[in-house]
């Protein structure tokens, strides 16, 4: 159940419009930047007047004042500040952990040949696993602590980090490495101006990509059996119906995915601004 | 990825035999597989010469430029080269990702003169008129401006034989004929030895002190153009008629005449 939600998620955040023509569209038309507005404040808007009306039955969702009052108490008292650091830390410590083994297998593998013919194939096999479906061995394995959510993270992020740093580094033009060798550079050399900065684009992407997967990586992984984080505070309230602290802690993680998302944008937009 | 493994012929001292020549290739051949690309060539290069190997797509041109350049592993004995030697390609080649003086500056990294590397660039640029484009991307740059960075990034490091691999084969006919007098102003300057690979004969006719034609493998003619560069106009007839030589051994036949052309000189002849 939880395995076709994260996918339909992931399909949605995937499809975002490139934040590039968002911003364009913004400078030229402000008019019509605020227009797009409208629709979703009428949304809400209705969804107060039905909520207060009683049309729509509290314990099926809380009204839009509700969860607004609820978010201001919870970060009054402290709760959702600490549940929301327990949460980040999880996601750092896994996708630091995921990042380094699959830049570092991507790197290897793109380099040599060897390194190609021992890494790629067990990795291309692996890749088709989907990883929540792991829950069940890592559970058995590491108990249900914080190891196997780490380690849930990790695994996620690895891949899409892994392919697409590989990627960049085959599809880096033979002929540009040519000329920086018709010029002498060393190995190290070519590395530094040619291969790093020509991988790039595609690992930033795949940054994007694994980012995205951490943060929903970690949804599933909090569900299991957590004493403390965004997870926990969503399904203890699920357990007194409080459909108000279940919708902050969701608005909580559509924010930190968006804000790690705008980070990798505005490191795009530094790194790759040779491509304008 | 295993080409990045090879690590490059840095300044590697080679024996010494013609210290008069800038480069000497003697019987060198190549092969891919089955196929004999160079058959015993024999090619000296002298300094300051301007010398173009003319020939026809496949002939293995590139590949002796190749070797030349030590881009390919060949036996020493076979292709010697005095003195640095750098190449410009049919396409720029420039680090899409280094803005144009730092991808001029990266030919000097392992030189001695790499402390004044930006500033070199910044002079090089300033010679092929790039002055204004120091700090641009690649990606900013005309074709033709394109291949001026090439130009420069070739030349910076003072080479004593410039290996040019038809770097003006994908520019438009106005930026070309541009580019030759550039590449004429920069040899006269700097006075290297240029080799200029093409299959342009009025190119090689309008640029080279010597052309050469490459054929199947072999090094099949030789002609030396004494004639100063401003005098030699396609009607001269010493140009003409080396044309029609060069354009020969390159198996070109010359087009037949239009018989609908003068009807009355074809009533005649019936």
């Amino acid at each position: 159940m939880s395995l076709d939600l994260t996918t339909a998620q992931l399909a949605g955040r995937l499809q975002q419009t490139p934040p590039q023509l968002q911003q364009r569209a913004a400078r030229r038309k402000p008019l019509r930047h605020l227009a797009r507005w409208v629709s979703p404040v009428v949304i809400i808007a209705v969804w107060q007047l039905l909520s207060s009306a009683g049309v729509i039955d509290e314990r099926m969702i809380a009204s839009p004042s509700q969860i607004f009052a609820t978010a201001v108490d919870l970060v009054r008292d402290g709760t959702l500040g600490a549940q929301t650091l327990v949460s980040v830390q999880r996601v750092a410590i896994g996708f630091a952990i995921g990042a380094t083994v699959g830049l570092v297998l991507a790197v290897v593998a793109g380099l040599s040949r060897i390194g190609e013919l021992a890494i790629d194939p067990p990795m291309q096999m692996l890749r088709t696993l989907p990883h929540l479906g792991l829950i069940p061995l890592f559970i058995i394995w590491m108990g249900i602590g914080e190891t196997p959510k780490l380690a849930l993270i990790a695994m996620g992020v690895t891949f899409p980090l892994y392919l697409n740093t590989l990627a960049g580094i085959w599809g880096i033009d033979r002929k540009t490495i040519e000329a920086a060798r018709s010029m002498n550079l060393t190995w190290s050399q070519r590395i530094r101006h040619v291969v790093v900065p020509g991988a790039l684009p595609q690992a930033l992407v795949g940054l994007r990509q694994s980012l995205g997967i951490a943060w929903l990586t970690l949804i599933v992984a909090e569900t299991i059996s957590a004493h403390s984080g965004l997870g926990y505070m969503i399904n203890h309230a699920r357990d007194f119906m409080q459909t108000d602290v279940i919708v902050v802690g969701l608005a909580v993680y559509s924010i930190l995915g968006l804000a790690t998302d705008a980070v990798v944008r505005h490191l795009e937009r530094r790194a790759l601004a040779w491509r304008s | 990825m295993a080409f990045l493994k090879s690590s490059p012929a840095t300044e590697r001292q080679e024996p010494v035999t013609a210290p008069d020549l800038v480069a000497r290739v003697r019987s060198h051949s190549r092969s891919f597989g089955s196929t004999q690309v160079l058959r015993s060539i024999d090619l000296d290069v002298r300094p300051g010469e301007f010398v173009a190997l003319l020939g026809r797509s496949g002939c293995g041109k590139s590949t002796l430029l190749r070797s030349l350049a030590r881009l390919d592993k060949v036996p020493v004995g076979e292709v010697q080269v005095n003195g640095r030697t750098s190449v410009a390609f049919q396409e720029p080649r420039l680090l899409p990702w280094r803005r144009v003086h730092e991808n001029v500056a990266l030919a000097l990294l392992n030189t001695p003169e790499r402390g004044q590397r930006l500033e070199l660039a910044e002079q090089t640029l300033g010679e092929v008129g790039l002055t204004d484009k120091l700090g641009a991307w690649p990606l900013e740059l005309s074709g033709g401006q394109a291949q001026r960075v090439s130009l420069a990034r070739a030349l910076v490091s003072n080479p004593s034989l410039l290996l040019l691999d038809e770097p003006f084969s994908a520019l438009d006919a106005l930026t070309r004929i541009e580019m030759h007098q550039l590449v004429i102003e920069l040899w006269r300057r700097h006075s290297m030895a240029v080799l200029l690979v093409t299959h342009d004969v009025d190119e090689a006719l309008a640029l080279a002190d010597r052309l050469v034609v490459l054929d199947e493998g072999r090094l099949a003619h030789s002609w030396d153009i004494a004639l100063p560069r401003s005098d030699r106009a396609p009607s001269q007839p010493e140009i003409a008629s080396t044309r029609a030589e060069i354009l020969t051994a390159l198996g070109v036949k010359p087009t037949p005449p239009n018989p609908k052309r003068n009807p009355l000189a074809n009533q005649g002849a019936a």
